[in-house]
């Protein structure tokens, strides 16, 4: 079967709508979030039409079918994040950044002894290039612990700068949190050199994937990660729902983060002990019809193989990269090339702010990014106080990028080329 | 078209002709407020020679929406008294406020009535009250000094 974004786009109730007076939604922004397909919302209502009660916690018909729904989202995610310990170590947090918070806290929590417990003189590094998700809940801890915050820089086409990585990641480091695919920038990062030294001296890996779980199939195995988050509503799914997966091993060593019902195991007026992993990590009623929508989401993914979903976008970045070259005054941040990189492209046009690019583009009926894209120190870094960014998705085509390229051009006559 | 409410004339030509901009070295009490959502940033600068706003200095970068009401403010508010600006930053927090609904009292805003279009684009009402909250801010504390 061949991939057609126009078969697709039919999958997708939104785009049966226009925007701005009849134009045709060019929707550009799923870097921000994605559109949902009918088979993932109508999973999520389903959910409530007909099989609603609180999982885990009834002996009546609703509430088994609605535990063997949550927890059938969650085997469907461990599937496809090819998890090495299967569905346990699946935990549904509210978001990804809430993912990373939970590590970030369960850390903090950790007790002398334990191997997550950090101190002075132990250390935590990150990247110039991350989302605010993965770069404050760190320095927040750096902050609680007294350990230090290193980071690896960006060079000026955007790629990590590891020239120094046996200096950075040091035999101190405890944690090495890094993003997959920039959300700015487009660059995957190159990973297995990263990894294996952080295990080289002992420290845990946390991927922030947020921008490469919905375009690229992931094997975690051959990633090597030690922890790795997502968010549901970046992957086509519903929002109010993330995913954080952990080797089960150390999900067992970590202590939790959120305290309540179903994450115990038993409890007196003094004292409590816990559930084992997932459990122990989600405490109270889940965002059940939420995690059966992410089910659905990733099923519909899946049909269509997500080695195809990312050719496409690959083969469509080419496309836009190559015509977005063409247009003049115009800057690329982040690599100009299609070597490591997705279907995030961050510009600016002359010296016109990308709020007021971003609004002419609107009047045209395309949705994108403007601002610092929650990553402000990257944007310090780059020298540029905002961009705008186009992220494409497996709905997009090359009419999208056509309209994304005329209106740039247009909005240049518009605004004089201020 | 829709667009050219937002984007009148009278605000590009104050975006590309900034007016009060660059810092007065003397002043009574400078802010800097940063519009966190979209990093655009202003500092404000009075200075008062009893309560009439002798200096109304700013610096700063942003979008066209943001940087011309503050150019545009300082022209109003430069030789008014404090009562008088606070008749008009109420005006103009009232017009950004009616959702398209008002087209603003020139007798009070002048100008200023441009930005009656930018109350219909909620996502830019932010852009166009930046400088003036931070003429609230200033203003309070050089009254303060």
């Amino acid at each position: 079967m061949s991939f057609s974004a126009a078969a697709i786009r039919k999958d997708f109730p939104i785009f049966g709508r226009t925007v701005r007076d009849g134009k045709r939604l060019v929707y550009l922004d799923s870097g921000a979030t994605s559109q949902k397909p009918l088979s993932a919302i109508e999973a999520e209502s389903d959910f409530y039409k007909f099989h609603n009660a609180a999982a885990h916690r009834g002996v009546y018909q609703l509430a088994e079918e609605a535990t063997d729904a949550y927890e059938g989202g969650r085997a469907i995610v461990a599937d496809f994040l090819m998890a090495p310990g299967g569905a346990d170590e699946i935990i549904f947090t509210k978001n990804a950044t809430e993912s990373l918070n939970l590590l970030a806290y369960a850390m903090g929590n950790a007790p002398a002894g334990n191997r997550f417990a950090l101190k002075t003189g132990d250390r935590i590094v990150v990247s110039e290039m991350e989302h605010h998700a993965n770069l404050i809940p760190w320095q927040q801890l750096a902050v609680r612990t007294g350990a230090e915050l290193a980071w690896f820089g960006v060079t000026q086409d955007g790629r990590l700068d590891l020239s120094a990585i046996d200096q950075i990641i040091s035999a101190q480091t405890k944690v090495v949190a890094l993003t997959h695919q920039s959300n700015v920038l487009g660059t995957i990062n190159p990973l297995a050199h990263i990894v294996a030294r952080a295990h080289e001296v002992g420290a845990v890996v946390i991927l922030d994937a947020c921008q490469s779980v919905p375009h690229m199939a992931i094997d975690i195995g051959a990633l090597d990660v030690d922890f790795l988050v997502f968010s549901g509503h970046k992957t086509l799914g519903p929002t109010g729902i993330g995913v954080l997966w952990g080797r089960l091993k150390l999900l067992d060593e970590l202590p939790p983060f959120l305290f309540g019902g179903s994450m115990i195991e038993s409890v007196t007026m003094t004292y409590a002990t816990w559930a084992p992993v997932p459990q122990k990590f989600e405490a109270g009623v889940p965002n059940m019809a939420q995690a059966v929508g992410l089910g659905a989401a990733l099923n519909y993914l899946t049909k269509l193989g997500m080695e195809n979903v990312f050719a496409h976008e690959l083969s469509l970045t080419g496309y836009l990269l190559e015509k977005m070259m063409s247009i003049p005054n115009i800057r690329l941040i982040g690599p100009t090339d299609m070597n490591s990189r997705g279907g995030t492209v961050s510009f600016t046009v002359n010296d016109i702010h990308p709020h007021d690019l971003g609004q002419f583009l609107d009047s045209q009926g395309i949705a994108v990014r403007t601002g610092h894209h929650c990553a402000w120190p990257l944007a310090q870094r780059m020298n540029v106080p905002a961009s705008t960014r186009a992220s494409l998705y497996l709905y997009n085509d090359e009419y999208d990028c056509d309209a994304l390229v005329n209106g740039i051009m247009e909005a240049q006559k518009y605004f004089g080329a201020l | 078209m829709q667009l050219d409410s937002l984007y009148q004339e009278v605000i590009l030509d104050h975006y590309k002709h900034p007016q009060h901009k660059g810092l007065n070295p003397t002043f009574d009490a400078q802010v800097s407020h940063v519009n966190a959502s979209c990093g655009d940033e202003i500092t404000l600068n009075i200075k008062l020679e009893n309560d009439v706003i002798e200096s109304l200095t700013w610096d700063g970068q942003g979008c066209s929406i943001s940087q011309a009401s503050v150019s545009m403010m300082t022209d109003l508010l430069i030789g008014k008294t404090l009562h008088q600006a606070s008749v008009i930053v109420k005006s103009f927090s009232e017009l950004m406020a009616s959702k398209g609904t008002s087209t603003g009292d020139a007798l009070i805003l002048e100008d200023a009535i441009a930005f009656s279009g930018v109350s219909k684009f909620p996502g830019r009402i932010k852009c166009s009250l930046l400088g003036w909250m931070a003429f609230k801010d200033v203003s309070i504390q050089a009254q303060s000094q």
